[in-house]
Formats: C-alpha cells, structure tokens, sequence
C-alpha cells in the first residue's frame, strides 16, 4: 500500500504543534464527565435478555416445571447441572428428586434455558454470586426454586414466561 | 536546654532540622503519589482513588501500612547482601538532596529554612541527585533476572546521557547568578524569575529532569509493557517501598529545584514583600514558604499532565534526543548567557 505522508513544516517537525495540542486534549478531559461508575453505590441498568443466575420456575400448579429430561444436564458445557430423576404421580410424571447447579462451574451461556422443552429453567439478571467457600456454590433444587419464584427482577424487566402453561 | 551552645548550633539545631524535613518530605512524596493518581484520573476521565478518606486522602497512609506488612521475598537467584542494600542506595541520594534546598527566606539567623547554607549548595545536588543510579543498577543486578538487569542498564545510560544536558542548563542558570548557593540564585530572580530569560535552559531542565527521574514518557527503566516492573521487578513490601519512596522523592526534589532554579524561588516578581514586611520576619517566612510550595506543587502539576499525555518514547529516540537534541541546545544556550553576561559586565 501507498500511504502519502504529509509535508511538515520546519515548525512541525519540531514536534512542539502535537505536543502542545496532545497536553490540551489531555487537560480537556478534566472538565469531561467522568466515566467511572461508582459500583456498590451506583448499578448499571442491565440489558434485556441479560444472563445472570439460572433458575427453576415453578408453574401455577405450584410444582416446579421441570421433566426432568436432562437435556440441560447434557448440553451443559462445563457440567455444572446434576439431576436425579424421581417419579411423580402428577400428569408430568417425572420430576427432579435432586436439581444441582454448581455456581463454581456455570458459565451464564444460557444453553440450558434455550434446549428447556417445558421453559423450566431460565436465566434471571442476578449477578453478584461471589462467596468465600465453593460449596456453599452449589445450589440445590430448593434454592434453585425459590430464586425463581421471587421476583424481584431488577426494576425494568418483563416476565420471563407466561405463568401457568 | 542552652540553645545558644556551640553544640546546640553545629549539632543540635541541624539534626533537629534534618529529622522535620525528613518528616516533611516523606509526607510530601506520600502525597504526590496521592495527586499523581488523583490527577491522572482526572485527564484520562476517571476519578481517581475516592474511596479511602475523604477524596482518597488516606489513601498514601493505607498503601504505606500494606507495604509494610508485605513479605519481603529475596529470590533464589538474588544476591542477598546487595539487594537487600540497593534499595538504601536509591533511597539516601533522594533525601540527601533536599539538605541545600531553601524553602523560604530566614526568619532570623539561627532560624533559616535550609540544612547547609553550602556555597557549592547546586555542584552537591548534582553529586549527589548522580549516586541514584548506583541504588538502581545494584538492585537490577543484584535480583538475578533478567528483566531487573535490563531496566537498570537502560536506566544508567539514560541518566549518564540526560546529566550531561541538565548539568548544562544548570550552567547557564549559575552564569546568570553569579554563584553557586542556592539563596543567592533565589535573591537573583527578585524582578524576573529566570524562568523568562533563560526559556531554553528551562526546557532542556524540564526534559531532562523528567528522563532523569524514570518518568513518562521517558520510564524506559520501568517500562510495564517491556520489562515487567523495570529494576524493581523482584522488590516487594518496605525495600519496593524504598524504591518507589525515592522515585518520588526525586520528583519532588526536582520540582523544588526547578522552583529556586527557574522559577523564582519564594520570590513573587514585582512584589518584594520580604521589605514590605521586613518587621516581621516570621510572617515573611511563612508567606515565602507558601510561595515556594505553590510553585513547586504548579511544577509537579506540570509534570503529571506530561505524564498523563505522552507515551514512552523507543530506545534509540530516547538517546537521540538527549546526545543530538538537548546537549547541543544547551551548549548554544550556555554559549549565549555567557556572551550576555560578558558584554553585561563591560
């Protein structure tokens, strides 16, 4: 490639026209708005379709939605989600005796909310899941359910599904 | 206690000084860092710290506490007598230059501002500003590592190259005054700072200056991106302090130099309150204190916006523009003074 550079004058090439013009951009800046934002105190508004913690619903029946079909547990990338199948006398049949995700391991990709068949397992805008022991990390079936039945979703949010399908 | 014996006044009353100026000068370095990082967040659009004290004042108190109580790691390869003193070689040369600088006018004769009225006060602080580099070439050799060595031999070419043209434009300002103590080039600059008469040199000092403390944009000794942490690489805990203490150690000494050099020292042109005031020496002082402090503190700020906007220069440019750039300009300009001040004194 051709490039064309640009004749400097004896004054340019002194350098003292760019250092001076770089010295004011920088003094620019001080009166600019700042750009940190001051976290604890201060949250940034979450995107639609953010994916934070992921959790089982329950239906209007009560029981959560879940088949127990594994497929979550399948397309899991890094096998955070352990299920033990039971059986159930409700019209579903099957449900998850035991339903673990290991926090430690997720990595929010969102696979097991898109393979859900019955949209039993979604990925709510939760994002501070920091603890000081891995095992306090896994979160088991009770837990799951009822991160999942509490809104409050951040202010702003729609519903993730219609109830009651 | 007699204040008055000769022991009192040749021993007592210097060491009395020496420990309130270490005291203050420590302090002062904690606090440029403060407004270094303050600063610098400031330019680039940040806040800076905030969190620690009001404004992030505490912040320099809480980040000397931690480096304190950080293990001080020698490494295998290190050799352990050297680098455990390197450090110390860095840190004295740094505070020792502070003994010759006057922070305002004497408030009587036993109560002056300065350690050593030394008629040589500006060839010692060369001298002396020079030992640095031993305290950074040991600890670069003594940590056993590659990176270290590297930072430290860059750095003593970069400081022999850039002593050369300070000294020069350190010249020109002894021409002009005639003498060599601090004091009298301070009583010099009573109508104009030198700052006006002497812009060359001012600029050549300023560049100088900065390639001389290890600053941006010429931090080659410590260039992140190049070599890891430069010659403190393998430091950790209070001997990085050490390190890190008379880096900005010097930056202060270079901003208080560059005050009695160029700047006019406590002196405000056009304004000689020292006889405005002259029966009250005190308040002299402190006003001669406060104006050394302001231009000193508009220096540093000077010195941080350069920081703040230009990246590191490469190698060979860095020592181009010292040996073709700056030694030259002051030789012309030494040339020039010293033709002025001749056809002045005919």
């Amino acid at each position: 490639m051709k490039v064309t550079r640009p004749e400097l004058s004896w004054w340019e090439r002194t350098y003292f026209p760019a250092i001076l013009k770089g010295m004011k951009l920088t003094f620019s800046h001080i009166f600019r708005k700042r750009v940190t934002l001051q976290y604890p105190e201060e949250r940034w508004t979450l995107p639609p379709g953010y994916r934070g913690q992921p959790v089982l619903l329950t239906g209007l029946d009560g029981h959560e939605k879940c088949t127990s079909c594994k497929l979550c547990q399948f397309i899991c990338p890094p096998e955070a989600i352990r299920i033990v199948a039971g059986e159930t006398e409700l019209a579903k049949e099957k449900f998850p005796a035991e339903f673990d995700i290991d926090m430690g391991l997720c990595i929010f990709c969102g696979y097991c909310q898109e393979v859900c068949p019955v949209e039993a397992i979604w990925l709510k805008d939760a994002y501070e899941l920091a603890d000081y022991d891995r095992t306090n990390l896994i979160f088991d079936k009770e837990k799951l359910l009822a991160l999942g039945r509490k809104p409050p979703y951040l202010p702003g949010r729609e519903k993730p599904l219609e109830e009651g399908r | 206690m007699n204040w008055n014996s000769p022991f009192m006044l040749t021993v007592g009353l210097p060491l009395l000084k020496i420990v309130i100026l270490l005291g203050v000068v420590a302090f002062c370095v904690a606090y440029t860092v403060w407004l270094e990082r303050r600063l610098l967040g400031f330019f680039q659009s940040r806040v800076g710290p905030n969190r620690v004290g009001p404004a992030g004042l505490i912040q320099p108190i809480a980040d000397g506490l931690k480096l304190i109580l950080k293990e001080d790691i020698i490494p295998t390869n290190a050799r352990p007598f050297l680098f455990r003193i390197a450090p110390i070689f860095a840190v004295v040369p740094a505070f020792a230059g502070f003994a010759i600088v006057a922070f305002a006018p004497p408030a009587g004769p036993r109560a002056s501002f300065l350690i050593s009225d030394a008629n040589i006060g500006i060839l010692y602080l060369l001298a002396i500003t020079s030992l640095g580099v031993f305290g950074i070439v040991l600890g670069g050799w003594a940590s056993g590592s590659k990176y270290p060595l590297f930072g430290s031999l860059r750095s003593a070419s970069q400081m022999l190259s850039y002593e050369v043209p300070l000294t020069f434009s350190v010249l020109s300002v002894i021409l002009m005054a005639g003498s060599f103590r601090l004091d009298d080039i301070i009583q010099a600059q009573g109508k104009l700072p030198f700052l006006v008469p002497l812009i060359l040199a001012f600029g050549v000092y300023v560049i100088s200056a900065v390639a001389e403390t290890n600053r941006a944009p010429f931090d080659l000794p410590e260039a992140e991106s190049e070599l890891v942490g430069g010659f403190h690489t393998e430091y950790s805990g209070m001997r990085f302090a050490f390190y890190f203490l008379a880096e900005y150690a010097n930056v202060v000494l270079v901003c208080c130099v560059a005050t009695s050099l160029f700047l006019g020292g406590y002196k405000i042109p056009f304004l000689p309150y020292e006889t405005l005031l002259a029966g009250n020496p005190w308040l002299v002082s402190l006003i001669g204190l406060a104006v050394f402090a302001v231009k000193a503190v508009a220096f540093l700020y000077f010195y941080i916006w350069i920081r703040a906007t230009f990246p590191r220069y490469r190698y060979d440019q860095l020592l181009k523009i010292g040996w073709k750039v700056l030694l030259p300009i002051s030789l012309l300009n030494l040339l020039l003074v010293a033709g002025i001040k001749l056809a002045m004194l005919r």
